[in-house]
């Protein structure tokens, strides 16, 4: 059941854009998101086409994967797709019954099917290229600003890092008592919706049981290791921008320049 | 009557770069009434091998056979292959869930769409299989009692299914040595008693050698090496080789043996070769 599940979906392969530093990565990447919202326009998109296509290349990281982070999506797209082809009003280019296309919601829903594609594959590549660690590293640096106002940056982070790092042993533990539970004669494949639902007691409690057990020895053995929270920890991995974080950085501010360009004129 | 496994090979994550062939040409009879020891290293294929005996995996190639039954062929005699191959995991008291120890054992004879009474009756029989007095645990929670106890309950589970064959990952892991020997002699009672068919993994010779009456041996996903206990255990230096102890004791015998007396080299426990030695002692210097 879990064993195509990958979770983060982190591709290690050393390439330019794996080197950056998380943060500059996440800033270039909500700034995209940004850009794609300006753009208004199908003769733009290919400017941003560009730019991410030269982004993948230069990742290594085979297209196949950055199109496979689509795939959960897809339902979405597809809908989104339908409701601005039929409810946009316009001229109208045919008609079946009540049903009706118009040449606005054509372009509507092109356009709008695009920028989440764009989108996807844009914020994917982040998750492609960034391990999580890493990536909850470069959240932390970059929330720090916010611990002014109260926010708990370090805290979060940690917070992030451990879910990730239980997370595959959960799932490992998971499937042990399900497979236990079916030795028992348990069956979670069939049934209609309510008996699905309560046959996964058996599976739910022990795995409750074991995630608080677990949860309170990391805390145990944190402690013991005198872990106190952020107040003068120092880190193993310091984050530092580099010469490719400049080069990135300019590439990226001449490709918002021009769809910003593109836009105003 | 009995388990066969005809040929099997068993591949993890086939078509990635994470492949492992975790069994390979597995040959393996388990007839009614044996006590069949299997001992491997930790990733010798092991717990996948019992895994494959009551069908939660598929072979990537061979075949099953449980009591004439090829596993995985029709789907809905599954739970029947489950309930003949009774298969308790490692460290299972880590699956109870239920508020009272009674109701959890009734979990799998209830998944088996038994009545109400015959399931009473199992799970009182069950319970006391494993040395419970029935009256005093039925209504206790099954998290407020010890390990051992715990893992009694468990196993009970299993054995209220009424199992033809009983399969046990590691047993006694984590417990200690007086709850160790709490549960071997209750494989042990079953065993004889019940008239279970007993096949007990383990990492540990020790535990094995004065229980069971026939050993395989897991290198690397193939059969090594099989036969009774003494046989194998009187190779003690190919065991070695592959990273598997041999008991104490017949190391001790073998090391003897090499020094040049004349003691016999299939000996398992303490009190046997307290008796050779001896033996040995008499004829020579007495």
């Amino acid at each position: 059941m879990f064993k195509n599940l990958t979770i983060g979906q982190h591709y290690p392969v050393e390439s330019p854009v794996h080197d950056l530093d998380p943060r500059v990565k996440i800033i270039i990447t909500l700034a995209f998101l940004v850009s794609l919202f300006l753009i208004d326009s199908f003769s733009t998109y290919i400017i941003v086409a560009v730019f991410l296509t030269a982004a993948i290349t230069i990742s290594k990281v085979p297209v196949k994967f950055v199109i496979k982070g689509l795939r959960p999506i897809l339902m979405i797209i597809i809908i989104t797709f339908v409701i601005n082809l039929l409810m946009t009003p316009g001229r109208i280019i045919f008609q079946v019954g009540f049903i009706k296309v118009t040449e606005e919601g054509l372009k509507q829903a092109g356009f709008m099917a695009i920028r989440l594609t764009l989108l996807i594959m844009g914020t994917s590549l982040l998750t492609l290229t960034t391990s999580p660690i890493i990536l909850t590293d470069g959240i932390e640096s970059l929330l720090k600003p916010f611990k002014r106002f109260g926010l708990p940056a370090h805290e979060l982070a940690m917070m992030m890092t451990i879910a990730l790092r239980f997370i595959p042993t959960l799932m490992e533990e998971t499937e042990k008592i399900m497979k236990a539970q079916k030795s028992r004669g348990a069956d979670f494949e069939s049934g209609n919706i309510m008996s699905r639902a309560k046959n996964l007691v058996p599976l739910l409690v022990p795995l409750f049981i074991s995630a608080f057990r677990r949860a309170d020895e990391l805390a145990m053995a944190m402690e013991a290791r005198c872990y106190r929270g952020g107040e003068n920890r120092t880190r193993m991995r310091q984050l530092k921008i580099s010469k490719g974080d400049y080069a990135a950085s300019f590439i990226f501010i001449v490709y918002f320049a021009a769809v910003i360009a593109l836009k105003i004129w | 009557m009995s388990i066969k496994a005809e040929n099997i090979k068993y591949i993890y994550s086939e078509g990635t770069p994470f492949m492992t062939v975790a069994l390979d040409e597995i040959n393996l009879e388990i007839k009614e009434g044996d006590f069949l020891g299997v001992i491997g290293h930790t990733g010798s294929g092991k717990s996948t091998l019992i895994q494959l005996l009551n069908g939660l995996e598929k072979p990537s190639d061979g075949k099953i056979i449980v009591n004439d039954i090829v596993v995985g062929e029709d789907k809905k005699k599954l739970s029947k292959i489950r309930q003949t191959v009774g298969l308790v995991f490692q460290y299972p008291e880590y699956q109870l869930f239920e508020e009272t120890v009674a109701k959890d054992v009734a979990f799998g004879p209830m998944n088996l769409n038994l009545s109400e009474e015959e399931t009473e009756k199992r799970v009182k029989e069950a319970l006391e299989l494993v040395g419970f007095n029935y009256k005093s645990i039925k209504d206790e929670s099954p998290f407020d009692l010890s390990g051992g106890q715990k893992r009694r309950v468990a196993i009970a589970g299993v054995l209220a299914m009424k199992p033809d064959y009983l399969i046990l990952d590691e047993p006694t892991a984590g417990l200690d040595p007086a709850g160790r020997n709490e549960i071997f002699e209750q494989i042990k009672k079953l065993h004889k008693k019940a008239n279970v068919t007993v096949v007990l993994v383990s990492h540990s010779m020790e535990d094995i050698a004065k229980l069971v009456n026939r050993v395989i041996v897991l290198y690397k996903g193939k059969i090594h090496m099989q036969g009774t206990p003494k046989e194998i255990y009187s190779q003690s230096e190919e065991l070695k080789k592959i990273g598997l102890g041999v008991p104490q004791v017949a190391e001790i015998v073998n090391e003897l043996r090499k020094r040049g007396f004349n003691i016999r080299p299939d000996i398992l426990t303490v009190e046997e070769a307290k008796e050779e030695i001896l033996k040995e002692v008499r004829r020579n210097y007495v």
